[in-house]
């Protein structure tokens, strides 16, 4: 059993919001500077970084969990990680068939496609910072049909989160785990497993918040295990 | 009706933009949910919120609104604010509930879109 450093929670220069110095290769080199033995990358609503982050994750020695964060019909964001980028490709798809208009890029910020090697290769058209047409319920049953973990995203916060829209966590939503921002708010009694991570925009900011896991190698199954305190693997509350 | 006239009416205090508020409003829209106004909101609307995040900037210049009306003294966030002046976006604070406000909106003429 290892311990891992993980933050799940990363957005690249595919988000709207992300800086767009969040790249592969300086987002590995910025992850691993920090500490981490595992990262996630979840842009809003398009996971179309996800394979070039991985493959740099390989070159440089970083494991990388393929993962997207939806926008449920209520505002609230979900996070969703895959033990592959085939199981993410479809999740990716009907989130695309319920996400309506373009981006504007002037109003939310350019939404960059690049390659393994930081190169731009493209850019994505859709209104990622929008929401979908998908309740949080539904959200989260598609999640786990194609065997995903699904998270509520920084429920501490006042914005885009479960308890900042609805004002509580709706009784018997199947969620995996919480994720907060900080240790500080991991304190906080809830009914489900916590993690925090950092949510970062900026590349200063990986790593800034983590989660450690007890597991035997890195895959969304052992994080499972873990959140569930199944086997021996376990969250190591420091 | 002149944006101008509504703050002056409303005792609105502008946060941002205040060269550019001598703008004809076209209706009102209220909304807390980003996606809903920017799939029901029209071209020089005011639009009456509480949110304060800097994504309401984006909407409010996506669908070219004429401005943004914070309710119960919500105050924008300062990255709110930068964008807003770089946008060129008036918000306006209400001391206010969103209820009274648009009571007295309708009051002084401005209507929702469907009118």
């Amino acid at each position: 059993m290892k311990k891992i450093r993980a933050d799940l929670h990363l957005h690249t220069c595919l988000s709207p919001c992300g800086d767009n110095q969040m790249q592969p290769t300086a987002i590995i080199e910025q992850a691993k500077k920090a500490g981490l033995d595992m990262i996630g990358i979840s842009d809003h609503n398009s996971a179309e970084n996800v394979s070039a982050v991985m493959k740099a994750g390989k070159r440089q020695g970083l494991a990388v969990i393929p993962g997207i964060e939806i926008t449920s019909q209520e505002e609230v964001h979900i996070l969703g990680f895959f033990n592959t980028e085939q199981d993410l490709m479809h999740i990716q798809d009907i989130i695309y068939q319920n996400l309506p208009s373009q981006n504007d890029e002037e109003a939310f910020g350019p939404q960059l496609v690049v390659d393994e090697f930081d190169n731009v290769v493209g850019k994505n058209p859709r209104l990622l910072i929008g929401a979908t047409n998908l309740t949080i319920e539904k959200i989260i049953e598609m999640i786990h049909q194609w065997a995903g973990l699904a998270i509520a995203s920084h429920i501490d916060r006042q914005r885009f989160s479960l308890i900042g829209q609805l004002g509580f966590i709706p009784k018997g939503l199947k969620l995996d785990a919480v994720e907060v921002s900080t240790r500080l708010a991991a304190g906080q009694k809830y009914d489900y497993p916590v993690i925090t991570s950092s949510d970062a925009h900026f590349l200063e900011d990986i790593g800034k918040s983590c989660t450690c896991f007890m597991i035997e190698d890195v895959s969304v199954d052992e994080i499972k295990k873990a959140l569930h305190n199944e086997m021996g693997r376990r969250i190591i509350v420091r | 009706m002149k944006l101008t006239e509504l703050i002056q009416k409303l005792n609105l205090s502008v946060r941002s933009a205040k060269a550019h508020l001598d703008r004809e409003v076209t209706g009102g829209y209220a909304s807390d949910l980003l996606s809903d106004v920017l799939a029901n909101s029209k071209e020089g609307n005011i639009w009456i919120t509480l949110q304060i995040h800097q994504n309401i900037v984006g909407v409010a210049s996506m669908k070219d609104l004429a401005g943004i009306i914070l309710v119960n003294n919500r105050e924008p966030e300062p990255e709110t604010l930068e964008k807003a002046e770089s946008e060129k976006v008036p918000i306006m604070v209400s001391e206010m509930p969103t209820f009274e406000l648009i009571g007295m909106l309708y009051s002084l003429g401005v209507v929702g879109t469907k009118q």
